[in-house]
């Protein structure tokens, strides 16, 4: 007999099928001219939801014998995931009920949703099983996402490159899980975790390479990038954004679990110069990359790949400060990244342009829109005060905190990248604020739902930095699992 | 809040209040935003006297603290990062000087096109972080107010500024942003070693140099990278090409204030956070960083021998009197180091002053080159006048500043006994020789010449704004290099600990 009152420990889950639910009749059965209204009703209801998940105390226990676990970073990740999607959300009201793409509104919402869904049991997931059916769930829709502008062959295109990459890295991360389980002959990280004490054959170093690889994929670390450019730049702004920033966050929460769960013992003989030699080609070469574009989503692809390597330093340092960090930085980035990609939508929604001479003299028609964007950058960039300075260096000093001369020598790679990135950021600046252009983006006003979305991310950026309580608060929810950090070897 | 009760904080709030008065109001109220900037610039250079005013009454009434007026706010728990601020003699010079720049810089920006308002908001930003430098005492802090000061110089050079701007301001910003990346491994990595075994870390500057728990081997590694860092801001030799650039395209105020303040920032970071920090690694590796900044003071010097641009002339002027003051607190002794806080207040004064007058000069010529100008003296009697005494103070004439500063710094370099110590400072000396070459040689082309251009005989003289802004100055060099005992007094009890921290540090013949 079943004891059902294990659901009350998944309320977030519960809460987001509730939202689903919601949309999904709303969508179905109300009448075609309310459909209109759609779109605010979902961010209405995934905001209430969003504050009702920060008014109530984090639920700490397991559920379905172990599979499933909710502890206070848990609860604070999906948080913050939220919050990320009500933005999105928020950003792509306008779109969806723009011409071509207002008939399959009610996908777009249902899909975002469902995805969600899946990241939060790769969260939660303490089995390998549930982990695997999250990772699907969470990568399968995307692709329909990213088709979603059918009238464009690089939606297609996008869509294509999504999907064969998402499937070919599940292949190789349930191999690697597959040789995981001939090891150890359990599916749950704790018996894997107990069995693989002491393990360092060459059989855990391939299936930690392929598990690697395989959630690498998500997180677009390099050599595992290659699809990120093209299905960034085709996808419609809405869906890079939320690929850019929500299915990076929940790939690097459930990647950190992973490493220091199940593969905490063999650390620093494996995967920490697996990991080292990731971030330094992920920062590096995203950064370089970067250099070069002119289109702003891709663009902003290669940043983010960078920015990648910068959320991997949190895990590579293995402490409670490390992981905090991590988090912290993840907040800071779906705010700043949400920014910019509120103004590139915006600006390409009203005028279809969206490489990074179209902007210049941005600042002199579009003042505000403008800003924000100097905003996003500043903070991409980490220059205070704006919080992606205070993010970089947590992050740093949670690197550092793991004390070994090999990882300050990383942070060093990372400080002299930063430059690297401030140049090609600083770029994005330059074409709005100093040069000069005759066809200048003409004057327009953005709809209210984008602006409420771009003033929402100024004020994070502004104010998640310089008000240090929400360090605090993330903080003190990783010290309550602070002892899993003690097995790490 | 108790900290509200700290005259300290208010150096970070009234820029911050200027700067929220600025943007609410109109862009095209001209007579508004001058009001809003000049209202919060007096407030500054008030509250820097009644600053100066404390401190002397406090040392007065026989308060020996390291530090007086501090307060302390936590921050950021979790890393111990405090909101602390303090003060000790050389930082309320600084702040002093910081408000005269600013104050002369907001005259000097009078008739600022285009976009005035947002000029003005980027110029009280910088400010922001260039008071909040010098009060803050926590590493973190310090650090973020650092940052804060140097990024507004990318736009105020990219949109305000002239020439090849672009270039000049790209390259002036990831130069010194390079720089603030040392740095910050450097100040983790002081984080990470601040306390003994088994105590808690601290940000605070006091905290690590009472604790002085460094581990020798790693101030090997974070001396340099904390004293390179702030030495690109300080223009140090290898590290100094983005000064004559990125001066030569800034606005005039923003010249001001970088060459005047901003550098400054450098000198006293190496002396506060480098040397002060990890003294056993700057005794050793000492002789490094004075080849360096000995080299930097005749190189400087030497090349602004053969510029003709009039900003690239002071540019260099700047990169050998700036490597003077580095040169002058690797000297590590009391005399040395008040000269390098003389010298500091000397330069900031006089090279404001300098890039004042270049830029109402280019307003009127529209050009910066010698070749093309002549006969000043003339044609603006006010604003040759006040060349000549600004170049009179830079050659280190008696009775104006560079003379005290100059002085002083010679003197305490010569106390060491030792051949290399004296061989680089007779090498430094020859710098005076060479400034004075290139000072008359502008004075006597530009002021005296020929007049080249016959349009240049119906250019005016300074107006009533421009007169202002000059004469502060010109009155502060003067009462430098007249009472320089004034600030003697103020900043000289400010290096005991620093001196006695080196002295213990050095090792046991």
């Amino acid at each position: 007999m079943m004891d059902y009152s294990q659901f009350l420990l998944m309320p977030q889950e519960i809460g987001l099928l509730l939202v689903f639910l919601l949309v999904f009749i709303y969508d179905t059965f109300m009448p075609e001219r309310t459909q209109r209204y759609m779109p605010v009703f979902t961010v209405i209801m995934m905001a209430l939801y969003t504050i009702y998940c920060f008014c109530c105390p984090a639920a700490v226990g397991e559920a379905f014998g172990g599979m499933f676990e909710t502890n206070a970073p848990t609860w604070v990740m999906k948080n913050i995931l939220n919050v990320g999607v009500v933005l999105v959300l928020l950003q792509a009201v306008k779109w969806t009920n723009g011409d071509f793409v207002s008939v399959r509104r009610g996908e777009f919402y249902e899909l975002t949703l469902l995805t969600l869904l899946g990241m939060f049991l790769m969260i939660s997931a303490r089995h390998f099983l549930l982990f695997v059916i999250g990772l699907e769930t969470a990568s399968l829709p995307i692709a329909a996402l990213a088709a979603f502008e059918k009238r464009y062959y690089e939606s297609h295109e996008a869509a294509a490159k999504y999907i064969f990459t998402a499937i070919f890295s599940s292949a190789i991360f349930l191999l690697g899980i597959s040789f995981v389980y001939g090891m150890s002959g359990s599916l749950y990280f704790k018996d894997i975790a107990v069995s693989l004490i002491g393990n360092h054959s060459a059989l855990l170093i391939a299936s930690l390479a392929f598990v690697i690889a395989g959630v690498g994929f998500k997180l677009s670390l390099v050599p595992f990038h290659l699809w990120t450019a093209d299905v960034y730049q085709g996808a419609p702004t809405a869906v890079t954004s939320y690929l850019s920033v929500i299915s990076k966050g929940a790939a690097a929460f459930s990647f950190l679990v992973i490493l220091v769960q199940v593969f905490g013992s063999a650390y620093s003989q494996v995967w920490e110069w697996m990991l080292y030699a990731i971030i330094i080609l992920t920062i590096t070469l995203g950064n370089l990359f970067a250099v070069r574009q002119r289109n702003l989503k891709r663009f902003l692809a290669f940043s983010s790949i960078s920015q990648a390597g910068y959320i991997m330093l949190g895990v590579i340092a293995v402490n409670v400060m490390g992981m905090s960090s991590m988090i912290y930085y993840v907040l800071v980035y779906i705010f700043s990244n949400l920014a910019a990609f509120g103004v590139i939508a915006a600006i390409e929604r009203q005028t279809g342009k969206v490489t990074m001479d179209d902007y210049n003299g941005l600042f002199k028609t579009n003042p505000w829109l403008a800003f924000t964007m100097m905003l996003a950058m500043f903070s991409l960039g980490g220059i205070p005060p704006f919080a992606g300075f205070f993010s970089k260096f947590f992050i740093f000093v949670g690197a550092c905190h793991q004390g070994s001369v090999a990882i300050y020598a990383l942070v060093l790679i990372a400080l002299v990248n930063t430059i690297i990135s401030l140049y090609y950021y600083l770029l994005v600046v330059k074409a709005m604020f100093i040069r000069q252009d005759e066809c200048v983006i003409p004057k327009f006003q953005s709809h209210w739902t984008e602006r409420i979305g771009m003033i929402l991310c100024v004020l994070g950026i502004i104010f998640i930095g310089l008000v240090s309580c929400i360090y605090a608060s993330i903080n003190g929810a990783v010290d309550a699992i602070g002892a899993m950090f003690a097995a790490v070897q | 809040m108790e900290i509200f009760n700290n005259i300290l904080i208010y150096f970070v709030i009234v820029p911050l209040l200027t700067l929220g008065g600025l943007a609410l109001c109109s862009n095209r109220g001209i007579k508004a935003i001058r009001t809003v900037a000049v209202v919060g610039a007096s407030v500054l250079m008030v509250l820097a006297i009644a600053l100066v005013k404390m401190f002397l009454a406090a040392r007065g009434a026989g308060v020996t603290d390291e530090m007086i007026l501090r307060s302390d706010v936590m921050w950021y728990a979790p890393f111990n990062v405090h909101l602390a601020l303090g003060v000790d003699g050389v930082s309320v010079v600084m702040i002093l000087l910081s408000a005269f720049i600013v104050f002369a810089g907001v005259f000097a920006s009078w008739k600022m096109n285009p976009l005035p308002k947002q000029f003005f908001m980027w110029f009280f930003l910088l400010s922001t972080g260039v008071f909040g430098f010098f009060i803050s005492i926590d590493l973190f802090t310090m650090f973020m107010f650092y940052e804060v000061a140097l990024i507004p110089m990318y736009l105020l050079i990219g949109v305000w500024g002239s020439g090849n701007k672009n270039y000049s301001a790209m390259k002036l910003t990831l130069m010194l942003m390079g720089g603030s990346a040392f740095l910050m491994l450097g100040l983790i990595g002081i984080y990470f070693h601040s306390a003994p075994e088994g105590q808690p870390l601290t940000m605070n500057i006091l905290d690590i140099a009472h604790n002085n728990a460094i581990p020798h081997s790693w101030q090997y590694v974070l001396f340099p990278l904390t004293f390179v860092g702030f030495g690109v801001l300080g223009a140090m030799f290898p590290f100094h090409t983005w000064s004559p650039d990125g001066h030569a395209s800034a606005p005039t105020a923003v010249s001001m204030l970088h060459a005047g303040v901003l550098m400054k920032l450098g000198g006293y970071g190496c002396f506060r956070i480098a040397i002060y920090l990890m003294p056993f690694a700057a005794n050793e590796l000492a002789w490094i960083f004075l080849l360096l900044t000995g080299f930097s003071i005749v190189y400087g010097a030497l090349s602004a021998c053969v510029q003709t641009d009039l900003k690239y002339i002071n540019a260099y002027s700047s990169v050998s009197h700036c490597g003077m003051v580095l040169f002058a607190i690797l000297m590590f002794n009391t005399t040395a180091m008040t000269g390098a806080v003389l010298q500091m207040l000397s330069h900031g004064l006089m090279t404001a002053l300098f890039f004042a007058l270049i830029g109402m000069i280019y307003g009127r010529t529209h050009t910066r080159d010698i070749r093309d100008m002549g006969g000043m003296m003339h044609i603006m009697p006010y604003l040759g006048v006040g060349y000549v005494i600004a170049g009179l103070a830079s050659l280190g004439l008696p009775g104006l500043s560079g003379f005290a500063a100059e002085m002083t710094i010679f003197f305490g370099s010569f106390q060491h006994t030792d051949t290399f110590h004296r061989v680089l400072t007779i090498m430094a000396t020859t710098s005076i020789v060479v400034t004075a070459v290139y000072i008359l040689r502008v004075v006597a082309k530009l002021l005296f010449g020929e007049v080249q251009d016959e349009h240049h005989r119906s250019l005016t003289d300074a107006s009533w704004e421009e007169r202002l802004s000059t004469a502060t100055l010109i009155l502060a060099v003067a009462a430098i290099g007249c009472f320089p005992n004034f600030f003697v007094n103020i900043i000289s009890s400010s290096f005991e600990p620093v001196v006695k921290a080196l002295q213990a540090a050095l090792p046991m013949i």
